[in-house]
């Protein structure tokens, strides 16, 4: 419930040669010191240190699940199940809360916020998903309190795929802009879908992560799994989305081309400067060579967090204790 | 609904309370504090698999059932579920003070197995309220323990309590049930 600002910084090269010091850091007694040098900058190992700036604290009463800068880079949101407060990032003392749907009497909760972040460029704009797959476009021009939303994306429930999950299965797990602020995307249990902006009945693509999971979602519940909560990330020029599963496996899908592809991130399948083979998996009951099949996917093994670089293709996949970098294919 | 898909979807859902009740009483020891999101869910699955266990149970009485439909709470039918006490549910009605105060607000009622449909009011069923404390198993035993003392508090007329098996059930609402086991 607490959030900190932290720099990230690189040292490569340390000073040494002072005249009052030695090497260790012990000092020098001052009668010793004969003649006088200037410290000089050597290399050393890389080191990566982290410290922190801010902290701001005692305004989430509830566990904080998204935090998203504003493109006015001064302010930022935090959000938790319940509210949404904006912050800016030099007052650590105090925050304004603009969303709050608590409900007078906690008995009468039906739905959690699960994510929100700001809009690419308008700075006035923000999103934030609910545990009923639904997502509200606020502006925060309209009021200081934003409760009312200024539109509502949800896509209508397909009675056929009603089961005793479906609830589940529907809470919105991340939303992520688009680059280009026109689109956003929303990651279910087991589907990526695209939003237009300016369409707010349905979303304009949907693209099945893992579909073969639906007809075992009594034993994902029984162990949890269908708790994840997966993110999702655009590509920099918003043509390729992706997301993780199960098994280390994560998917890309193509809007361009409408292409899907699913790889695998594993040790044995990532020694450096290989290239990663698509995986298939079999759904029917012929599995083909190579492929694999659902039973034997491990569902302790799974990819939640990824991202992809801004301008390259290089994405950030992160498994349960490992992260693998990825780029393109180089010549 | 064939009368056996209607049981095999009845096993079903008294498995999956089962399972849920489970998890709700493991989330309550759990480091971290209680989790809402999931708390949430995991009562929304309840609430599904109540509505889809009273609903085959109705097609099985009209498919030619015996037993009428108005069955009492049936506590022997799965001896494995009212022990799973205290209740962790009624914590979420108060997700922000103590676990130990919910602690005593479970002793604190006493355990009311008597039948009293004609006191319960429609006006409180939870179809619309889909309220987190709105799933009633009705294999646990009654607890009207949070009744007020005038429970004509919702004016109602009590024939329209008697709309069948699903219905007076459904009537109960969570926050009444729970706290109880």
């Amino acid at each position: 419930k607490t959030i900190k600002l932290w720099k990230i910084s690189e040292r490569d090269k340390r000073p040494e040669g002072y005249n009052l010091k030695e090497e260790d850091g012990r000092y020098r007694d001052p009668n010793t010191v004969t003649t006088l040098r200037v410290p000089v900058l050597r290399p050393m190992d890389l080191m990566v240190e982290a410290s922190p700036r801010r902290v701001f604290a005692n305004a989430h009463t509830y566990h904080i699940n998204s935090i998203s800068v504003n493109s006015d880079h001064e302010t930022y949101l935090s959000a938790d199940d319940l509210r949404i407060n904006l912050w800016h990032l030099e007052i650590t003392d105090r925050s304004f809360n603009i969303v709050d749907i608590k409900p007078a009497n906690m008995e009468e909760l039906t739905e959690v916020i699960t994510a929100a972040e700001f809009h690419p460029d308008q700075c006035n704009t923000f999103v934030y998903s609910s545990s009923k797959g639904t997502i509200r476009l606020c502006d925060m021009r309209a009021s200081a309190l934003c409760d009312q939303h200024t539109k509502m994306f949800e896509e209508p429930e397909d009675p056929n795929n009603r089961s005793f999950f479906s609830e589940i299965i529907s809470s919105i797990s991340d939303v992520k802009f688009s680059h280009s602020g026109r689109y956003m995307m929303t990651r279910d249990y087991l589907s990526v879908k695209i939003w237009d902006l300016n369409m707010e009945t349905r979303p304009v693509e949907t693209y099945q992560v893992h579909e073969y999971l639906r007809s075992k979602l009594c034993s994902l519940y029984e162990n949890d799994c269908i708790f994840d909560k997966f993110e999702c990330c655009w590509n920099g020029n918003d043509s390729v989305v992706m997301t993780g599963s199960y098994n280390n496996f994560f998917r890309m899908f193509d809007r361009d081309y409408r292409q899907d592809v699913t790889f695998e991130a594993s040790r044995e399948n990532s020694k450096p400067r290989s290239v990663l083979k698509p995986r298939k998996i079999s759904t029917g009951g012929k599995r083909k060579k190579d492929e694999i099949s659902v039973d034997s996917l491990d569902f302790n093994k799974k990819i939640l967090h990824t991202a992809w670089h801004p301008l390259d293709n290089i994405i950030a996949v992160a498994t349960t204790n490992n992260l693998y970098i990825f780029q393109d294919k180089l010549n | 609904m064939s009368s056996t898909t209607a049981m095999e979807v009845n096993i079903e859902a008294r498995r999956i309370l089962a399972v849920s009740i489970s998890k709700l009483y493991a989330s309550r020891t759990q480091r971290g504090g209680l989790r809402l999101h999931r708390s949430l869910l995991l009562s929304l699955v309840m609430k599904s698999a109540r509505d889809i266990y009273h609903s085959s149970r109705e097609s099985e009485a009209l498919s030619g059932a015996q037993s009428t439909p108005e069955e009492p709470m049936d506590t022997s039918s799965t001896p494995e579920l009212p022990e799973r006490q205290p209740a962790p549910l009624s914590e979420k009605n108060s997700s922000e003070t103590a676990v130990e105060e919910s602690d005593n607000k479970v002793e604190d009622y006493d355990l009311d197995t008597t039948e009293d449909k004609e006191n319960l009011s429609p006006a409180r069923q939870s179809r619309k309220r889909r309220g987190k404390a709105s799933a009633a198993p009705d294999f646990l035993p009654n607890k009207r323990a949070r009744l007020e003392p005038g429970e004509e508090r919702y004016a109602a007329p009590l024939t329209s309590c008697r709309v069948g098996a699903g219905e007076s059930l459904a009537i109960l609402s969570l926050n009444q049930i729970i706290p109880a086991f």
